[in-house]
């Protein structure tokens, strides 16, 4: 019978405690804030959108490789011993042409591991986070300032020269090995005389 | 009074009465349109977030542009359904919530029709929704509405007698179950309302306080579970895993359904305003009564009904984003283990203490 | 003539608003009364534990966020310091303040979403949303430390990522400030409401005995009256430095075990974790946070078994390594696994209307039952 009454006293009780809590927070002002017009600072360590600046990529491919979920893809060309790409903002210089770095931002999980082995310092992740688009193909961010005609000059110089390169190398073997037989004929040649002066 | 000065500028009876028959229906209509804006905005407040903010200057248009979106939408009905059932049954929810306002006076000039059962009609007419809802259960052709539909009927079944055995007490205090009469018994000042005792001044209107707050307790409750708002919205939210009697309308047959509700909510408000707190009486005199002006008496009782009605349509709100819901068992629990023994004390005393 | 009354199979869906993520409950009903759940699971799979074989051991580093999305940081420390062990290094003291000060946060997040959803099962929708303005905060601290509010990859071998942002310090002691009267108000609204406890006191009582058979820990056990916490029974880290108490469930208002009892567990967690986040700040010391993170992580051929208190339980990574630069195998003792078995006698007796205070109450997360 007592926990009858106890029941009841304890249910309007509670009821009214919790009401009380909720009358209150009609007058805290709103936490919300309007988002198109409105929009947060965020902090500076904010990870979103990747962003890679070319002048200071030395085409190292450590970022590739430490991707986990492979999003990096870079290809690179040697560049010429005449050619002078300049030097990267802390002072390594630059001896690869990079002629293709695509991100697949649509597969980029932004755990930033691609950031720390960068020599360079080069990619980052930046706060930009409005970026959808309505064909997936766009999502395809390639950061390479070559273009492709560029790009495929650099291949075939590179090629040639490693041609040259191979020429060059097949002719001074050649040279080499005729500049032998030569010796050797030579020593040969000397040889029998010394021999016939002994015989002699 | 309005019915008579409609004749008189028309000349003609039946017109009259289409006229001031449709005048609540307006009043509802202007209502929901607030009412449904007014429980988005107190319910974001309540969660210290915004609300509706873009429609309109700081959402007021909200709900016109929801009642677009409703009327636009597809009409889908099973192939499987019960045809004439399945279409009647918001129309008839709609009637049941609406026949209630032709005995609730707006003012002392204006009421539906001033018949001397007025309560006992508005307990009856409330009783139509029941069917409306055990139709709409059944007609879906879907097992879970079914049981939902079945569990709402329950509740507003078992609900009703609380609200009966209260609106008996009142009687035996006032001896009428005219609602018109009721509210002009209230005049004076606010400490002749009911809720205080009463208009007689004497040593039972102070006895009569707790019993009144008791009834004004139990009726409130109990009014809630006829509208199916939370703590007893079982039909509505979570009724054997999914949506309840509603599940299967859409376009304006679900729009029928909700304003079904606010108004049954804004129904059972303004009853309980009337039989406790002096209905369009105003609490500290009238403006016109200083000034002298007649006409302007009617419209600040408008204003005093409409803005009791409000007050408790928000408390009604209140409650619901304060408190869990209850569970089916726990629903009827309270209301035939706890309401039904307390009222029955209740008019049990309070006779007592008339007859003395 | 008796009435032959068939059972009723009821599928509570993958889809469905109250199981938390994407779970499947196959009831047997008879009427309204439950005879038989079976959980289905595998909706979520992806596969962890092979992409692991594949992945560096830094790299496994982002998947393992991914498994329990809502307790990042509990799961990354789980794999790190199993990772130590085998490589056998000392971290710096002021990297282990670190790592507990956001083990500790991560605890009052999780356990935030786990009230807060709760209560929008039960019905009460307002704590759900002061629930989560407080983890907003939470989030922001994380935000400014490491730059991501959900899935950290910050807890890194040998270290951290980041070293903590100088305004750090002033801004978690001003949470913890703001935090204690929260808890207060959320007990005031949810806690000791009637009509809660009513929905939940007696409602899926779980004995201490069956508990501890079905291998069951973390809150689900406390609830259940056991006093067993991994960071004071078994401890890991620097847990012992810290004077912390273990909340156990007592049946206040129904019996030993039951839905109120683990709820209230939980809480009570919340307001120790900040007593260890009070004492941690207080007593942090300086030094480098990289210092010890080796270049190449390439441990000796060997295997380890460790495991860290989670939110939702005792994690345990197992790894074994065969000397490369991959693991060779890296299995995942996950612990909402090990609480869903529970559900099955849990449900035994009761309504259809009491499995979703059921199923709220043990707190699964299906990213980390199904990996």
């Amino acid at each position: 019978m007592k926990e009858y009454f106890q029941n009841i006293y304890t249910a309007l009780s509670t009821i009214f405690i919790g009401m009380k809590v909720t009358f209150k927070h009609l007058f805290v002002p709103a936490v919300t804030i309007q988002y198109p017009d409105v929009r947060l600072k965020l902090p500076e360590r904010e990870r979103n959108r990747l962003y890679v600046n070319m002048d200071d990529c030395i085409g190292c491919d450590q970022c590739a490789r430490a991707c986990p979920v492979s999003c990096i893809e870079i290809e690179t060309v040697k560049s010429l011993p005449t050619e002078d790409l300049g030097k990267t903002s802390n002072g390594k210089k630059k001896a690869l042409w990079v002629t293709k770095f695509n991100i697949d931002i649509a597969k980029c999980c932004y755990c930033q591991l691609c950031v720390l082995p960068c020599p360079t310092e080069c990619i980052y992740m930046t706060d930009v986070f409005e970026f959808s688009e309505y064909n997936r193909n766009n999502l395809i961010y390639s950061f390479s300032i070559l273009t492709n005609e560029e790009s495929e000059q650099k291949k075939n110089n590179f090629a040639q020269f490693e041609l040259l390169k191979a020429a060059e190398k097949e002719a001074a073997a050649k040279k080499a090995a005729e500049e032998k037989i030569q010796k050797e004929k030579l020593s040969t040649e000397t040889k029998p005389e010394s021999e016939n002066k002994a015989q002699n | 009074m309005i019915y008579e000065s409609f004749v008189d500028l028309f000349g003609n009876e039946i017109l009259a009465m289409f006229l001031s028959g449709a005048m609540p229906l307006t009043f509802i209509l202007i209502f929901v349109l607030f009412a449904v804006l007014f429980e988005r905005k107190v319910s974001a407040h309540m969660q210290d977030r915004l609300g509706p903010m873009r429609v309109g200057y700081h959402g007021i248009l909200q709900t016109v542009a929801d009642l677009l979106k409703l009327i636009q939408k597809e009409d889908i009905s099973a192939r499987d359904n019960d045809k004439i059932l399945f279409n009647v049954a918001p129309a008839l929810v709609f009637a049941g919530s609406y026949a209630a306002f032709a005995a609730i006076p707006f003012t002392s000039t204006y009421i539906g029709s001033n018949i001397d059962l007025g309560l006992f009609y508005i307990v009856a007419a409330s009783s139509l929704v029941v069917a409306g809802i055990l139709m709409a259960g059944w007609a879906s052709n879907n097992k879970y509405s079914l049981l939902g539909s079945m569990r709402a009927a329950a509740q507003i079944v078992s609900y009703e007698i609380p609200t009966m055995l209260v609106i008996l007490a009142i009687v035996m205090i006032t001896g009428t179950l005219n609602l018109s009469t009721l509210s002009e018994m209230q005049t004076g000042y606010f400490w002749n309302w009911i809720i205080f005792g009463g208009p007689n001044f004497g040593i039972d209107k102070i006895i009569f306080i707790p019993l009144m707050i008791i009834s004004f307790i139990i009726i409130y409750t109990s009014s809630l579970a006829e509208v199916n708002r939370t703590p007893f919205d079982i039909p509505e939210a979570e009724s054997e895993l999914v949506s309840g009697y509603h599940t299967e309308y859409s376009g304006m047959k679900f729009a029928m359904f909700f304003l079904a509700e606010y108004a049954n909510m804004f129904a059972v408000s303004a009853i309980v305003s009337v039989l406790f707190f002096g209905g369009y009486q105003s609490p500290f005199g009238y403006l016109g009564k200083t000034l002298d002006l007649a006409w302007l008496i009617p419209f600040e009782q408008l204003f005093w009904f409409t803005a009791k009605g409000i007050f408790f349509v928000f408390v009604q709100m209140w409650l619901r984003w304060t408190l869990p819901r209850l569970r089916v068992d726990q629903l009827m629990t309270a209301c035939w283990k706890y309401l039904i023994p307390i009222a029955f004390v209740n008019l049990l005393l309070i006779g007592i203490i008339t007859i003395l | 003539m008796a009435l032959k009354t068939e059972e009723m199979i009821l599928n509570m869906g993958p889809q469905h608003p109250s199981t938390h993520g994407v779970l499947r409950l196959e009831l047997e009903l008879d009427g309204e009364l439950i005879n038989k759940v079976k959980p289905h699971i595998g909706y979520l799979h992806r596969c962890f534990e092979k992409h692991a074989e594949a992945m560096t051991y830094p790299q496994v580093i982002p998947y393992t966020d991914r498994m329990d999305y809502l307790a990042s940081m509990g799961n990354e420390l789980g794999y790190v310091i199993a990772v130590e062990k085998l490589l056998g290094i000392q971290i710096p003291e002021r990297v282990e303040y670190i790592r507990v000060i956001m083990a500790e946060f991560q605890r009052i997040a999780s356990h935030l979403v786990a009230l807060g959803t709760y209560g929008a099962d039960i019905g009460a929708m307002t704590p759900f949303l002061f629930c989560f303005r407080d983890r907003e905060k939470i989030l922001s601290l994380f935000e400014m430390t490491c730059g991501a509010r959900l899935l950290y990859n910050y807890i890194w071998i040998g270290g951290v990522s980041h070293d903590l942002h100088p305004d750090f310090i002033r801004l978690a002691k001003d949470f913890v400030v703001y935090f204690r009267p929260k808890i207060k108000e959320l007990n005031d609204l949810l806690t000791n409401n009637k009509i809660f406890i009513e929905r939940t006191a007696n409602v899926g009582i779980l004995p201490a005995e069956t508990a501890i058979n079905y291998g069951i820990t973390g809150p689900n056990l406390r609830g259940s009256g056991v006093k067993w916490d991994l960071r004071q029974n078994d401890s890991y880290s620097i847990y012992n430095k810290f004077d912390f108490d273990i909340p156990v469930g007592n049946g206040l208002f129904g019996t030993k075990g039951d839905c109120w009892d683990r709820y209230n567990v939980r809480v009570l967690e919340m307001e120790e974790s900040l007593k260890i986040i009070e004492q941690a700040l207080n007593q942090i010391p300086d030094g480098d946070v990289s210092s010890a993170i080796p270049k190449r992580i390439k441990p000796p051929v060997g295997q380890v078994y460790s495991r860290v208190e989670n939110p939702r339980g005792d994690l345990g990574y197992f790894i074994i390594s065969n000397g490369s630069l991959n693991p060779f195998r890296v299995k995942v003792r996950a612990p909402s696994f090990v609480s869903l078995q529970a559900m099955d006698i849990l449900c035994r007796g009761h309504l259809v209307a009491d499995i979703i205070a059921i199923l709220g109450s043990i707190d699964i997360v299906l990213g980390e039952i199904d990996r």
